[in-house]
């Protein structure tokens, strides 16, 4: 027990780090408000490509696209651009390393879910925008992609949790997110109580978010 | 040189392949094998726990419910992290390999039983009723009305959860555990060329690419017979 609450829960450590761990945390909140917007804009324009395009073989190339993505795991992604491009003389800073992985690999996971929501709206509802004069575009701007959007908004959500916890991957290239600056702290005073301490900033932030998305997801499957 | 052989020369080097293609392939049976070791365990115990949920015991009821969702707040690289650093200091001693197959199945339980669940749920209660009142036991009804469409239910969203999180034995490699990446990485320090880099990458696509071509005839399968 004693060597639990020394080693878990410090106060006297957790008080020293609390500071640095905040500036890590508040590195986590910009980085995520960063690729996740970037990886909502690209996952939509991946889900449009995949449903509105006429041409066959972009259609193939996006599917090909999301495939990949679904199977390569964003850490090896992010270790291939920031250890991997150097070689080439390339200056590859932490945070354009970590923001173009999250962006190749969060478009083709919101694009998954952008396009079941475009396929969850009526053909009828195209067809009666453009009858009223509306542009192709007009109407998947106005009409089309905001009903998709209601429609797949809980697995927006939960798919964004995901990329909050994903952020701890930046900690491998040295990116000083909440996790990175624990593991350091961790190092400096060789005792794991900043560990525990930033899972449980994590906890703190993502549980009321998981919460919410299970009420979400519950409405949902009773509203059907 | 060119530049596109210098790319060939740094991204594609045969030699460097040549070398090293051993230690990749033995890297990639460890991924596979825990890979699938964390699917399996995972599975079972997300199904157990939804079970226990259906018998409607408050207390564990709200145990279940609080283990599923610390499970998936909490981002499983610092569960590792947790699991192989501190661990031990309390006397619980973990090798990479523990570390990774154990938190990977508590977060692949964690998301299996909610799916479960929900699938369980979004039946009419009538289906066990009805069940019941044929003289079926209350695990009857379970392992032979209920669950099996509840499975089907859960399929679509939990084929999803199987893939992205055994793709996650590759944080493993922070823990040092011999997977492909960190098989990898030690190569390309090793050769000064980030070929083995490209080849973990097509390793992961090798792999993976079958799984997702499967988990899709599954769901399109199963959705066709409701």
């Amino acid at each position: 027990m004693d060597a639990l609450l020394r080693n878990f829960f410090n106060i006297d450590v957790f008080i020293q780090v609390f500071p640095y761990l905040l500036q890590g945390l508040f590195t986590t909140l910009w980085l995520s408000a960063l690729v996740i917007p970037l990886g909502l804009v690209g996952g939509l324009a991946v889900a449009l490509l995949a449903t509105q395009s006429e041409s066959r073989i972009l259609r193939f190339l996006v599917a090909a696209y999301v495939d990949v993505f679904r199977a390569l795991p964003p850490l090896v992604l992010l270790i291939f651009i920031y250890f991997g491009f150097p070689f080439l003389g390339l200056d590859m800073p932490k945070l354009l390393a970590v923001a173009l992985g999250f962006l190749l690999n969060n478009s083709s996971y919101y694009g998954e879910v952008f396009r079941a929501g475009l396929l969850s709206v009526p053909q009828g509802q195209m067809e009666a925008a453009r009858s009223t004069g509306l542009t192709r575009m007009q109407a998947l701007a106005y009409v089309i992609v905001p009903q998709a959007t209601r429609n797949v908004l809980p697995d927006l959500v939960g798919n964004s949790i995901e990329v909050v916890k994903l952020t701890t991957i930046a900690s491998v290239v040295a990116l000083p997110e909440l996790l990175r600056v624990a593991r350091d702290a961790q190092a400096l005073l060789f005792n794991p109580s900043p560990i525990v301490l930033a899972a449980l900033i994590y906890l703190a932030i993502l549980w009321p978010l998981v919460r919410w998305l299970s009420r979400l997801e519950h409405k949902n499957l009773l509203g059907r | 040189m060119t530049d596109f052989d210098r790319f060939i020369h740094t991204f594609f080097n045969l030699e460097v392949a040549a070398k090293y293609w051993p230690d990749l392939l033995k890297g990639l049976g460890v991924t596979a094998g825990i890979g699938l070791l964390v699917a399996i365990t995972g599975l079972v115990f997300g199904v157990v726990l939804a079970v226990l949920r259906a018998l409607q015991i408050r207390p564990l009821s709200l145990l279940i419910i609080a283990f599923a969702d610390i499970m998936r707040a909490l981002p499983p690289l610092v569960l590792m992290i947790v699991f192989f650093f501190a661990f031990p200091l309390i006397g619980l001693p973990m090798n990479a390999f523990t570390t990774v197959w154990l938190a990977l199945s508590l977060v692949l339980a964690a998301y299996a039983e909610e799916s479960v669940w929900g699938g369980i749920l979004s039946l009419p209660r009538g289906q066990s009723e009805a069940a019941r009142s044929t003289g079926l036991t209350w695990w009857q009804t379970m392992t032979s009305v209920i669950l099996p469409q509840a499975f089907r239910i859960a399929v679509p969203p939990l084929t999803n959860r199987v893939i992205a999180i055994s793709k996650n034995v590759a944080l493993g490699s922070v823990v040092a555990l011999n997977e492909v990446l960190n098989e990898a990485q030690s190569a390309t320090s090793n050769s000064g060329n980030p070929t083995p880099l490209t080849m973990a990458a097509f390793a992961y696509l090798l792999l993976f690419i079958p799984v997702i071509f499967a988990a899709r005839r599954l769901e399109s399968r199963w959705q066709w017979k409701v």
